[in-house]
């Protein structure tokens, strides 16, 4: 096998992909009952898949990820509510909106240290937060915007209460999403972005265009963010000032961690997980749920985030070594 | 407009004394605590917890709330901080953010959602006015004693970090950690102390501003933004970078809120950003350190 071979075979599909997608793709089918977080699975994790691009590929620590969410989702539900109740269009609308902003922003996270991003990306999300809560004449203020009334989806299914078009919509945007990026990190800008990633100052000297890369692949994140934040409001036909909340940030973060930074299959395991889990505590102690979920960040962190993924590891003292140096 | 600004100078001392040993801390271990505003926090219920169930005197709660805090501060240090301090910043943002999802829990599941409130000894209740007409000064009390306090405060932290053994270990450590412990300085033991102060001053931070800024179990929430923008701000390599921030920010809070209250915190979180990408490693950075 030589050298051009080893490396497409990486990027070829493999038997139990598409084994994967079949299933998930036929999921509300056979799941009728569960199509409702079905569909809430599939939006959390493109927006955990967007942030793996700039978080597990390119190494940006953001906490202000879901403005791009949250303007994607007001986007489509003032389009929706103002001007055209088409799906598809308001897809487009969200995306558009999401991608020009994240292009803008895109110039704030070249310079200063990760402290100096994380504040910006998280002021930026605030901002969004204020300026959502304080235009109530645009967005509704804390009431959130009311009265969104969705199209059919190809001017044909119908949006039912039991979320089952919801989640075939959800699961086709994430399919698709998903293959483009797939696509983008295994081409040799992928490349590029992970040798960002790992040295910078190396990157730089074999004559990689940093800057335009940073920027390029937050836009691209951006976007995917947004078309997250646009289903999230077309299938709940509604969208409140939680769609910029600081903790969605932070759960998305979470999410990816769980699943694992650095593989794009790592956003949809981490939303599963993070949602079943999430649906099970809650239902145990309700209130006091987010005390576990500290807990399970703190475990994580202290016994190391790469051996959850690396079963292996667990029963050797030695791995653990390796990676606490 | 005299009064707004003495509010926000009042305002602007607590954030520096809240916020101060965070900037040290990461200064000095390039360790992003997302966690600080839970120190205060605890500072604050001691505060609440022994004046109400006690009957402890409110002067006397402040030292304990600092001895408090800056005990549990060098407990965690030493267990649970030490291992991650060469980790990725990504994992030091996930455990801090762990904590304080913990401590938020803890505090509700013990203490209640409640939001608590402080009595304050009668002679901190009153107002003084100074001045007529456009110029007044009304100065509350419980600010006047709180800058009085803080004032104390920095000049002490200055002079210890300045004129000390321990300062000069400390500044040391900072700029280049591997030179300091290679002259034989106890890195490790400058770490916990600092450690431990700086939770003990957010602890305090947290006792004094119980009354100001409103106790409840989402405190280290509601307030890691703000202690974050002051050492964004402020810098990490000195005290008086971020005591300006820290006064910047109370002040800029103060009358945006008084005179745009439509735009709210938008004012700050703006400002913020605009000064974070002209320059990026803070405002009053020292040139030379690491």
């Amino acid at each position: 096998m030589n050298a051009q071979q080893s490396l497409l075979q990486k990027s070829s599909f493999k038997w139990w992909e598409i084994l994967l997608w079949i299933a998930l793709l036929s999921s509300p089918a056979w799941l009728p009952k569960h199509a409702l977080i079905i569909n809430e699975i599939a939006i959390v994790a493109l927006f955990a898949v967007s942030l793996d691009l700039i978080l597990g590929y390119t190494g940006i620590v953001s906490l202000g990820h879901a403005a791009f969410f949250g303007l994607g989702g007001y986007a489509a539900g003032l389009l929706a509510k103002h001007i055209t109740p088409d799906p598809l269009l308001g897809l487009a609308m969200g995306t558009a909106v999401a991608t020009v902003t994240g292009a803008v922003m895109s110039l704030t996270i070249m310079r200063g240290n990760d402290l100096t991003r994380l504040m910006v990306t998280l002021g930026f999300a605030l901002i969004l937060f204020e300026l959502a809560n304080k235009l109530d004449w645009l967005t509704g203020g804390a009431d959130g915007l009311q009265g969104v009334v969705m199209g059919p989806v190809l001017g044909r299914f119908e949006f039912d209460l039991y979320g089952q078009t919801s989640a075939f919509y959800s699961l086709s945007v994430l399919a698709v999403c998903f293959v483009l990026l797939r696509r983008v990190v295994h081409s040799p800008y992928g490349a590029t972005l992970m040798a960002i990633r790992d040295n910078r100052l190396r990157a730089m000297a074999i004559g990689i265009p940093v800057t335009r890369r940073l920027s390029s692949v937050y836009t691209l994140a951006a976007a995917v963010a947004g078309a997250a934040g646009v289903l999230m409001t077309q299938t709940t036909g509604f969208a409140s000032l939680d769609l910029f909340d600081i903790h969605r940030s932070a759960d998305v973060l979470l999410m990816l961690v769980i699943g694992g930074t650095g593989w794009l299959y790592g956003g949809i395991l981490g939303a599963v997980v993070f949602k079943v889990m999430q649906d099970v505590l809650s239902s145990i102690t309700p209130q006091y749920w987010t005390f576990w979920l500290g807990l399970f960040l703190v475990v994580l962190v202290m016994v190391g985030r790469e051996r959850l993924n690396n079963p292996r590891s667990w029963f050797s003292s030695k791995a653990s070594k390796e990676t606490a140096a | 407009m005299l009064t707004i600004l003495f509010d926000g100078i009042a305002y602007g001392m607590l954030l520096f004394i809240l916020a101060v040993g965070l900037s040290v801390t990461m200064g000095l271990m390039n360790f992003i605590n997302l966690a600080h505003g839970a120190f205060a926090m605890a500072g604050g219920y001691i505060t609440v917890l022994l004046m109400q169930r006690l009957d402890v005197p409110f002067l006397l709660c402040l030292p304990l709330a600092f001895l408090g805090s800056a005990l549990i501060g060098a407990v965690l240090e030493r267990t649970l901080y030490r291992p991650l301090y060469n980790r990725p910043h990504l994992d030091q943002v996930l455990f801090s953010i762990g904590m304080v999802f913990m401590a938020t829990a803890s505090v509700d599941f013990f203490i209640g959602s409640t939001q608590q409130i402080i009595q304050l000894p009668e002679w901190l209740k009153g107002r003084t006015e100074l001045g007529t007409g456009d110029w007044v000064l009304g100065m509350g009390h419980y600010r006047l004693f709180i800058i009085a306090v803080c004032v104390a405060l920095t000049v002490a932290l200055q002079y210890v970090l300045s004129r000390t053994r321990f300062g000069s270990r400390l500044r040391a450590s900072v700029d280049d950690q591997r030179v300091a412990a290679g002259l034989g300085i106890n890195v490790n033991m400058v770490f916990l102390t600092t450690f431990a102060v700086g939770s003990g001053l957010a602890g305090l931070g947290g006792a004094l501003g119980a009354e100001v800024l409103g106790l409840d179990p989402n405190f280290p929430l509601k307030f890691m933004v703000y202690f974050l923008i002051v050492v964004a701000v402020g810098g990490t390599t000195s005290i008086s970078g971020p005591l300006l921030a820290a006064l910047l920010l109370g002040i800029a809070d103060v009358a945006g809120k008084y005179y745009i209250p439509k735009l709210g915190a938008f004012i700050v979180y703006a400002l913020m950003i605009a000064i974070l990408i002209w320059r990026p490693q803070g405002l009053f950075v020292r040139q030379g350190g690491k």
